[in-house]
């Protein structure tokens, strides 16, 4: 069973062709710009059991093209990694293409952590910063966990990996770091990156802050402009840059 | 036979009419893609301007010109030209361009009430000598309703009832005209008229009659024809001539008469034949040919008939559901796309996108990928196309059926449809909290009928009494269409269009409901949560809904299958009271614009909908109910039955902004197209896809100079968006549009 936020039939942005999303409940980042403050809290969200997960997949299948198929999400998916495996191995049984998009926080055994990737045809891994420093203050939280989930992804698994980074002005849009970012996704086997992404701040997630109390500490920073954006990717010699 | 021939392979096509063997023997699929497509010739782009100009006038003024020197007619008009160097197809209704033809058989108070809303010129004594010596079909209706129909009617639980204007989802095998040339067509009614033997009862009697007067439709048809130096009397020779040929068969049946829904047909890759015939040959290239189509949809685009301002309401954008179904498989296993089905989307590109003719696309999951991949470009640039399932109606039809208006197949030249417009299910159920008196007024509609008493409704009560109203409503409405498909006949006789029929054709009588979604949101709202009526006077006003409740359209299969419990159990009911000409009963979920005006008309109901609010178009969930995203929302509408049940279509539009469908426009295109091979993968039947950002929409509302050619698709049929009403052009914005951040 998983505990989920909420659910869209229709992505088509989160992995390839059509996408059932499953938007996992909790995650231990506190990251700055999060524009889904409310898959945060791991108590709430609505309990489904592997059955129900797996059988509301199935009924996309006629959908899924292209290697669409199923993406977990969330909040941060790999905070139920252990449920998980069992439901992405059915899902690989049963013909679906398999993707997990996180930020790299997961706290089980690397075996358990090897044998879920061996069910996960893409990994869509954010990475918040390349600087450790930086990456604390963005999140709230230690560059760690994501370098070793980087280490074993990278020597013990097969999946396919979307890299991306949320450019915030003022925050992450200053060149110099994006020119360390390329040099951090050329860290990665490059013949397995499929796609790497600069995702420009958008403000959409603030009413969320307001509507539970929290405090919004992006609150004056301005949305990104695409154009700014298209200037920073010009910085970047890497083919699966898009 | 005939020299025209010569070039054709052969086949019982020869002997007797038979368009689809001609077909079959003669056609070329297309596998390719979109590359070989010409840009609009010379001629055309002069042509197309003066047309825009006119267009665009037209919008300012409302009725760009009236033709008052005689009624609608085949051959009334003298004939008319846009510009004359220009023109490759020739053919207007009138003398001139988008000028209205008076046509009052199918109900003279519809004339009047334009011609006194438009403010129009027309000599008195025209409409006063009609009155004098004729009747119209809406005169005969009348005579014959009671009280209780005309209750019913004017209640809002039966509207749109083609019972004051002409009934229109005939489609003519236009087709035939350029295969055998009229005089052929008239030789084989003669035949038949003369092998006819006795006992002449009154339907042979009237079969007689009508077939004679399709008879003398040709003579006229030939003669219209005439005027522009034209002899449709022999077979069509070249690719222009097969077009001439055809749109003289569809003009004559606008001329003659101004039927909601006057569809095309099928006839891209019938004319395909001709086409490929002459650019073999040498005599015709690419940029012809497609100078030929795009000269053709510049006609069909200017067909206009005279309405009033209440029926735009109910039909906003001066719709005439021009529709061609393109695509398709044949029974054979090969598709029916051909180069010409591109050529025909292609106008799009050429002439800019444009509500009419309303395009088709007959979805097969084994439809070329080439050709699926154009579509969904196509409907991303334009949302000018809708698309509907071959693989099931071809099961039922066969391979050469076209659609009448948005959803309705049947076989060309030998089936027709009465059209029946829908009942308001919504109101139905509200009778049967009610007992049978209408919320709004409190007239008592249908007698006997006890109301719910009980401070909070039960499902098993409140489906009981909805089965009792629906029993009485299927009475009435089957008797109500009865009447109205005798005086039609009698009075607004298509012959034009019934000439390129078989003189025996199949009938259906095409019944709809509308307000599904909601009916079903009730249901299950009674089911899962508390919902007390709010009674005042005695009559239920409004409902107070306690808790939550699973809605319809978002894939959970207990509240999804109210819906077909409901359908299967009124067509059941309808069934039960025999329909006039032994016509076949069909059921259809659509709406068109009227989920507008059926919402205005209907009280509060128990989902949670306030009185006056629109209804969902079609088969669609209500708006903002499903909240697990476009894919549930699909599937929950393809669980809905055809076969069987709804066989005259389900609607269901589809908008979606381009983001939401991919970053890229490969993606965007290949994800479009899968949701369409997954859609009806899963045997829903039709699905008007709209591609478009929700601020565009509401600049269009403020600005709507900045797009005057802005396109959406709404149940079944698209409309230029500035010339739907403010309110319609809110239900639209506020309607689920299927966005993800």
């Amino acid at each position: 069973m998983l505990k989920i936020h909420s659910v869209e039939t229709m992505g088509a942005l989160d992995g390839p062709g059509l996408r059932i999303i499953f938007f996992l409940q909790g995650c231990p980042l506190r990251c700055l710009y999060c524009h889904n403050p409310d898959t945060w809290q791991l108590e709430k969200g609505t309990i489904f059991p592997d059955e129900e997960i797996v059988g509301k997949a199935l009924r996309y299948k006629p959908y899924f093209k292209n290697n669409g198929g199923v993406t977990f999400s969330g909040g941060e998916p790999l905070l139920q990694a252990q449920e998980l495996v069992g439901i992405l191995k059915t899902l690989k049984d049963n013909g679906l293409h398999t993707a997990i998009d996180t930020s790299g926080y997961f706290n089980i055994s690397d075996t358990i952590m090897v044998e879920l990737l061996q069910y996960t045809d893409l990994v869509i891994l954010d990475i918040k910063h390349e600087n450790a420093e930086l990456y604390k203050q963005i999140t709230g939280h230690s560059i760690d966990k994501y370098l070793h989930l980087k280490e074993i992804l990278i020597n013990k698994a097969q999946s396919k990996i979307w890299l991306k980074h949320v450019v915030v002005p003022g925050l992450t849009d200053n060149p110099q770091h994006i020119k360390d970012l390329e040099k951090e996704v050329r860290t990665f086997p490059l013949e397995r990156v499929e796609k790497f992404e600069l995702l420009p701040y958008h403000t959409l997630g603030k009413s969320k802050y307001e509507a539970l109390g929290i405090n919004y500490s992006l609150s004056d920073t301005p949305e990104m402009s695409i154009e700014d954006i298209y200037k920073l990717k010009k910085l970047i010699k890497l083919d699966c840059l898009i | 036979m005939f020299e025209q021939w010569k070039d054709f392979k052969k086949g019982i096509w020869t002997d007797k009419i038979d368009v689809r063997d001609f077909i079959q023997k003669n056609y070329t699929p297309y596998l390719g893609d979109d590359s070989f497509l010409a840009s609009k010739s010379e001629r055309t782009v002069k042509l197309f301007s003066i047309v825009e100009k006119l267009l665009l006038e037209e919008q300012k003024k409302g009725i760009y010109d009236i033709d008052t020197s005689s009624l609608s007619g085949i051959d009334n008009a003298e004939a008319g030209y846009i510009d004359k160097e220009n023109e490759i197809i020739f053919g207007l209704q009138s003398d001139g361009p988008l000028k209205r033809l008076i046509n009052p058989y199918g109900g003279i108070r519809m004339v009047e009430g334009a011609i006194e809303s438009y403010k129009l010129d027309v000599p008195d004594n025209l409409l006063k000598e009609f009155r004098k010596y004729r009747k119209s079909h809406n005169e005969g209706v009348f005579d014959a309703y009671n009280d209780e129909i005309k209750k019913a009617r004017a209640a809002g639980l039966v509207t749109g009832l083609p019972d004051a204007y002409g009934r229109g989802r005939i489609i003519g095998d236009y087709r035939r005209i350029p295969l055998y040339g009229v005089d052929f067509l008239i030789k084989k009614k003669i035949e038949f008229l003369s092998g006819m033997a006795f006992p002449f009862t009154e339907e042979i009697i009237r079969i007689r009659e009508e077939v004679s007067e399709q008879i003398a439709a040709l003579g006229k048809i030939k003669s219209m024809a005439q005027r522009y130096q034209i002899d449709i009397s022999q077979p069509a020779g070249s690719a222009r001539d097969a077009i001439q040929f055809l749109y003289f068969g569809y003009l004559a049946g606008v001329k003659e008469s101004n039927g909601a829904a006057m569809s095309l047909g099928r006839t891209s890759t019938f004319i395909d034949i001709y086409i490929q015939k002459d650019i073999s040959k040498g005599i015709l290239t690419e940029i012809d040919a497609q100078e030929l189509i795009d000269q053709f949809v510049i006609k069909l685009r200017i067909i206009r008939h005279l309405r009033t301002p209440e029926y735009d309401e109910l039909f906003a954008g001066d719709p005439n559901w021009i529709t061609e179904v393109l695509g398709g498989m044949g029974e054979d296993g090969r598709t029916l796309v051909s180069k010409t089905s591109y050529r025909f989307i292609h106008t799009l590109t050429n002439l800019s996108a444009s509500p009419e003719p309303n395009m088709t696309v007959l979805w097969s999951e084994n439809l070329p990928d080439n050709f699926k991949r154009y579509c969904a470009k196509m409907s991303i640039e334009t949302s000018s196309i809708q698309y509907e399932n071959d693989d099931v109606m071809r099961a039922a039809y066969g391979d050469d059926y076209g659609i009448a208006c948005c959803i309705s197949a049947m076989r060309l030249g030998k089936e027709m449809q009465f059209f029946g417009a829908r009942c308001n299910l919504g109101k139905a159920l509200l009778y049967a909290i009610n007992g049978g008196v209408d919320e709004n007024d409190g007239e008592l509609i249908f007698e006997g009928l006890e109301p719910i008493k009980a401070e909070y409704l039960d499902y098993d009560e409140l489906m009981s009494k909805f089965r009792v109203v629906m029993e009485k409503v299927a009475e009435l409405y089957v008797n109500t269409m009865n009447i109205i498909h005798f005086m039609h006949d009698k009075y607004a006789y298509e012959s034009a269009q019934m000439a390129l029929h078989d003189e025996i054709v199949g009938r259906y009588m095409a019944f709809g409901v509308a307000g599904l979604s909601i009916v079903i949101d009730s249901f299950s709202a009674v089911r899962h949560a508390r919902v007390k009526p709010i009674r005042k006077n005695g009559l239920a006003v409004d409902f107070e809904i306690t808790g939550d409740y699973p809605a319809f359209g978002n894939d959970i299969d207990e509240v999804d299958t109210i819906g077909n419990e409901i359908l299967e159990f009124f067509i059941g009911q309808l069934r039960k009271h025999p329909a006039y000409r032994g016509a076949k009963h069909t059921l259809s979920v659509l709406t068109i614009t009227s989920n507008v005006v059926y919402g205005k008309k209907t009280g509060s109901t128990p989902d949670g909908r306030k009185a006056g609010m629109p209804f969902a178009p079609g088969a669609n969930p209500m708006h903002g109910r499903d909240t697990n995203g476009a894919l549930a929302s699909l599937n929950s509408v393809s669980k809905l039955k055809y076969e069987g049940v709804c066989d005259d279509g389900i609607s269901n539009t589809f908008t979606i902004v381009p983001n939401a469908i991919g970053k890229l426009p490969r993606h965007r295109v290949d994800n479009l197209s899968s949701i369409m091979d997954g859609y009806f993968n899963q045997k829903g039947h039709h699905l008007n896809v709209n591609v478009l950002n929700r601020e565009m929409l509401l600049d269009a509302c403020d600005n709507p100079d900045k797009y005057p050619n802005l396109p959406i698709r709404v149940s079944g049929y698209a409309v230029k968006f500035n010339k739907l009403t403010k309110e319609q052009q809110m239900d639209v914005i506020s309607r689920t549009f299927h966005e993800k951040m």
